[in-house]
């Protein structure tokens, strides 16, 4: 595994980006995620109209693949419908998992892509996957609150 | 070349680009020289059975083994009686038992347990529960910009109602040697006594645990050549005779009736279940090895080479050392941060060029907290680390922030 293959363009790019690094005002759903082990700490916030993702905000700290991954994905949900959003969350842990592999279907990802390559650093995928994991959860605490109205 | 370095398997090998592991991460474990992986081999097939309980002759051996080796860790550490030295599994598993047993007997509510901030997790979650159960209080004694204990920490917070005062005698995150007899001579004065983690320590210093008058002491094998799976706690004889058990079970018991049982004596009373003597075995040749080289010769070794790393990581721009400079101050556990580079991708890149560090929160989020920071990378090390080690290091963190496409527009 080549350095040059995870800290590309793109990723450094990303993970300093401040796009989506502003609190939402009214938040329809935040959820704090946390990798224990190395201090990755990160909230998402989703404001969602009619099933759709209008603004997703990602605060908090934690290394260049976390951070890059993040804002990333905060990219590709807006605008998105919630059964997108979680389609997306399935390719992305699907690609790094190695269980999709067609490049064809990943497409769909966009820039994520770019972090395919953390799938064969152990050591690492936890950082990658820590703002989609974030993400199933946020959408599993809409779907519960809608559930319940 | 360093002396050590060839009595290490681990540390000779070459990777596919020819360079040998530049390892850098002896506060998690340390490798292990020949001499205790022959004598680990050497136990198993030659005096392997289950000790205290066979009336054949090998049996007899494996006892033999096993009493030979406590006497072996008594007499590194100075302590007066055999029967002082307990067996267990880790150091947080003798923390566990200080808590568990000692803490939950002698603590009432309105007491207080006070600790470093600067605690490894397993010297303070322990407590945290035990606080809990009897409602005592935790305190903690804070640090100073160099996070050294503060001075007057030690007069203000260990005071008449303090019954335990627990710390570690030198910090896994900033290698800071702690004050311990000054908190054990305060703590005396007002009664409490005193459970020092010596889990960074007996590895780099010479320690004596008599002369330093703890009341408990732990460490473990790992951290000082010997094999994972084995720690020791050392408590005075007085203490442990009052204190009930821990682990219940085989071997520490005396008579068990149906209702009842009354327990061994020390050390076997906590001591339940059949114990890793393979561990001890190889704490003993681990100790073995360390006398040789001599911890007065370890100790200045490491100074030297800790005053090295100092210079090196002061080169590279953008990098901050958390602790003092001074060697005499702190052991070879360099912890540091750089600007706007996060410490897991440090540590990968330093990974990609050979070099093993820790990154993270070290098991002390409190302590990190307190310095302001969520994670740190952690340079640390041991007597067969060589100046290339350094040297390479410093090389490769020069590139970080390169790597990271940050600060070069």
């Amino acid at each position: 595994m080549e350095l040059g293959d995870i800290y590309t363009e793109v990723v450094t790019e990303y993970s300093r980006s401040q796009k989506h690094r502003h609190p939402l005002e009214h938040p329809d759903v935040k959820v704090r995620g946390v990798n224990p082990s190395c201090g990755d700490d990160i909230s998402l916030e989703l404001k969602v109209k009619d099933g759709n993702i209008e603004n997703a905000a990602i605060l908090g700290s934690g290394c260049a693949i976390s951070q890059a991954s993040a804002s990333i994905m905060a990219d590709l949900i807006e605008g998105k419908s919630t059964a997108e959003a979680k389609h997306l969350a399935e390719l992305f842990l699907g690609m790094i998992r190695k269980t999709v592999t067609d490049e064809k279907e990943l497409e769909e990802l966009e820039d994520a892509v770019a972090l395919k390559n953390i799938s064969n650093m152990p050591a690492r995928v936890k950082c990658a996957v820590l703002s989609w994991h974030t993400l199933e959860e946020a959408l599993d605490k809409l779907k519960d609150a809608e559930e319940s109205h | 070349m360093n002396k050590y370095l060839h009595d290490f398997p681990l540390l000779c090998e070459k990777d596919e680009k020819g360079r040998r592991l530049a390892y850098l991460d002896n506060a998690a474990t340390t490798q292990k020289p020949q001499s205790v992986l022959d004598a680990v081999m050497e136990y198993y097939q030659k005096s392997n059975a289950n000790p205290h309980r066979g009336i054949y002759d090998l049996s007899m051996k494996a006892t033999n083994v096993m009493e030979s080796s406590r006497e072996r860790i008594r007499s590194f550490i100075g302590a007066e009686k055999t029967d002082e030295i307990i067996f267990t599994k880790s150091a947080t598993e003798s923390l566990n038992l200080v808590a568990q047993s000692y803490g939950m007997s002698v603590l009432h509510p309105g007491d207080r347990i006070v600790l470093a901030v600067s605690e490894h997790h397993s010297n303070l979650v322990p407590w945290q529960i035990v606080a809990k159960a009897r409602e005592a209080e935790l305190v903690y004694l804070y640090t100073d910009k160099l996070a050294r204990i503060i001075p007057e920490e030690i007069e203000e917070k260990i005071n008449e109602r303090t019954k335990i005062v627990a710390v570690a005698q030198a910090s896994n995150v900033t290698g800071v040697i702690n004050p311990v007899e000054r908190i054990i001579e305060r703590a005396h004065q007002v009664g409490a006594v005193v459970v020092v983690d010596g889990t960074q320590s007996v590895p780099h210093m010479a320690v004596n645990v008599s002369s330093m008058n703890a009341d408990f002491f732990a460490f473990s094998a790992h951290k000082m050549l010997g094999p994972m799976g084995f720690g020791v706690l050392y408590g005075k004889e007085e203490l442990l005779r009052e204190m009930p058990p821990f682990l219940y079970g085989g071997d520490m018991i005396e008579y068990v009736e149906e209702q009842a049982s009354t327990y061994a004596p020390l050390p076997e009373k906590f001591e339940g279940g059949t114990q890793n003597v393979g561990g001890a075995v190889g704490l003993s040749a681990a100790m073995d090895y360390l006398d040789k080289a001599g911890m007065e010769n370890v100790r200045a070794g490491e100074k030297e080479l800790t005053s090295y790393l100092m210079d090196q990581l002061h080169s590279v721009p953008h990098l901050r050392i958390l602790g003092p400079d001074d060697p005499q101050e702190r052991i070879g556990v360099v912890s540091f941060v750089m600007e706007d580079a996060h410490p897991h991708d440090i540590a990968t890149i330093l990974n990609a060029d050979g070099i093993a560090v820790r990154s993270g929160h070290h098991c002390a989020q409190p302590f990190l907290c307190r310095l302001g920071v969520t994670a740190t990378c952690r340079a640390s090390l041991y007597l067969y680390n060589t100046e290339e080690d350094i040297d390479r290091l410093a090389k490769s963190l020069k590139n970080v922030r390169r790597w990271l496409n940050v600060g070069v527009r």
